[in-house]
């Protein structure tokens, strides 16, 4: 090959490789972004689901009550307590800062959930 | 059945008469009976005490009968029970139609569904036309939402203690109502707490041995089954308080559904809702409303019959349905 030819040969991969590499990065950002908009919990046969649940630090997570008993949504430390909510009401808490979230409905305690915000 | 054989049956239900019938007397008196008995015995003796007595009329000074009513759930209007209030008065009817009027009624909590005004107004609307005046109640978890049991005890907490217990002397049977819905922890069961749990060994502490003791309180206050949530995680220290009384009878609701359970000297039974029934413990995913065909509703609803008779030993227990 002559050299012209090698550097268009070794150019093309790399072209490509930064292409995928911007388009990766572009579909990325899009998911933060998804992410830290919001998230649900479903309230539902007396449980929380998920049961554990993942956010980013500024994601709004919101609990809707899909059960036909009224529960609540209440931090077992203190950060953020619902009123009751009924069937198909909701409560949506926004996590500013990181940590670990564990929360119960305080109608029914056996009822525990967690929000982990990253 | 040769002659002997029923001869010597008959001489067991004589000798046992005065004390207690054995299983095969209660399902004869039972049959003669015809009433609306429905009791699951888990784990307790299966004896029923005093229960021929329950259908005579009084025949002592002192002796008395109340009704325990529970689990009304004003304002629930789900496919479990679209109407709420109509069961209820169907509750009072029944009270109505007894043979032997109570004296009472003590209400076991979930008075309301969302802890609001117009749902505990309803109740007490409804409860006005029941042949017995005083209503003694107790808080369930949904009496106490949103505001920790404020509305609750402006309403019903005016001679109560704390989050609204308190206790009252009938002919001679001392009564004690429990608080065990609020401050419930993560993943834990009904609580009493230490502050009522210290009245309550006060309130008792100069009693005569031989005092009747009848404790009803919302959520049972023995272990019928923690993974729903059904028990009490600190009334071994309140039954532990009452060991030295020769009769204790312990009321509670929660599980809208009749169970009873005997234990050395403590009866306890809980009675059906007059809203919804739930499933048996394990037997669904979770512990809510059981829905079950529209004519068979009235039939898993009641009311609890409750007779003292002066020097029995235990309280006569007849839980009958709405229809």
């Amino acid at each position: 090959m002559t050299r012209k030819n090698v550097w268009a040969a070794g150019a093309t991969p790399l072209m490509m490789a930064i292409l995928v590499l911007f388009a990766g990065s572009a579909s990325v950002t899009a998911n933060d972004q998804a992410a830290a908009a919001n998230a649900e919990v479903k309230i539902d046969n007396f449980s929380f689901g998920p049961e554990t649940l993942t956010v980013r630090v500024g994601t709004t997570v919101t609990w809707t009550n899909r059960d036909d008993i009224p529960h609540t949504v209440v931090s077992t430390d203190g950060v953020f307590k619902s009123k009751v909510r009924d069937t198909d009401e909701k409560f949506s808490y926004t996590f500013a800062q990181v940590g670990t979230y564990p929360y119960y409905c305080s109608v029914h305690p056996k009822m525990t959930g967690k929000v982990v915000v990253q | 059945m040769t002659d002997k054989k029923q001869d010597l049956i008959d001489q067991k239900l004589q000798y046992l008469n005065n004390d207690g019938i054995d299983r095969r007397g209660f399902l004869k008196c039972m049959a003669w009976a015809g009433t609306g008995l429905v009791w699951t015995l888990s784990g307790g003796i299966p004896v029923s005490r005093a229960f021929a007595k329950s259908m005579e009329r009084h025949a002592h000074k002192g002796d008395f009968s109340f009704v325990q009513i529970s689990d009304s759930h004003m304002g629930f209007s789900k496919p479990a029970n679209p109407d709420v209030v109509t069961t209820l008065q169907a509750a009072v009817d029944k009270i109505n139609g007894l043979a032997q009027p109570p004296e009472f009624l003590l209400h076991t909590g979930d008075i309301s569904h969302l802890s609001k005004q117009e749902q505990f107004d309803n109740v007490d609307q409804i409860l006005k036309s029941a042949s017995a005046k005083d209503v003694f109640f107790v808080p369930g978890e949904h009496d106490v939402l949103d505001d920790n049991g404020m509305s609750y005890l402006k309403r019903y907490g005016k001679s109560a203690q704390g989050a609204g217990w308190y206790s009252f002397d009938k002919q001679g049977v001392h009564f004690i109502g429990l608080v065990n819905v609020t401050n419930l922890k993560a993943g834990g069961l009904g609580s009493l707490g230490g502050d009522q749990l210290g009245w309550m060994e006060k309130d008792v502490k100069h009693l005569k041995h031989s005092t009747p003791i009848v404790v009803f309180a919302h959520i049972p206050l023995w272990s019928v089954y923690p993974d729903w949530g059904w028990g009490t995680q600190d009334s071994a220290q309140a039954l532990g308080y009452l060991k030295k009384f020769g009769s204790v009878t312990v009321l509670n609701g929660h599980i809208h559904q009749t169970m009873q359970k005997i234990e050395g000297n403590v009866t306890f039974h809980t009675a059906m809702s007059t809203a919804f029934p739930q499933p048996q413990p394990g037997k669904a995913d979770s512990p809510g409303p059981m829905k079950v065909p529209a004519e068979q509703l009235r039939s898993v609803l009641g009311i609890s019959d409750l007779n003292y008779v002066h020097g029995q030993h235990s309280l006569a227990v007849v839980d009958s349905t709405l229809g």
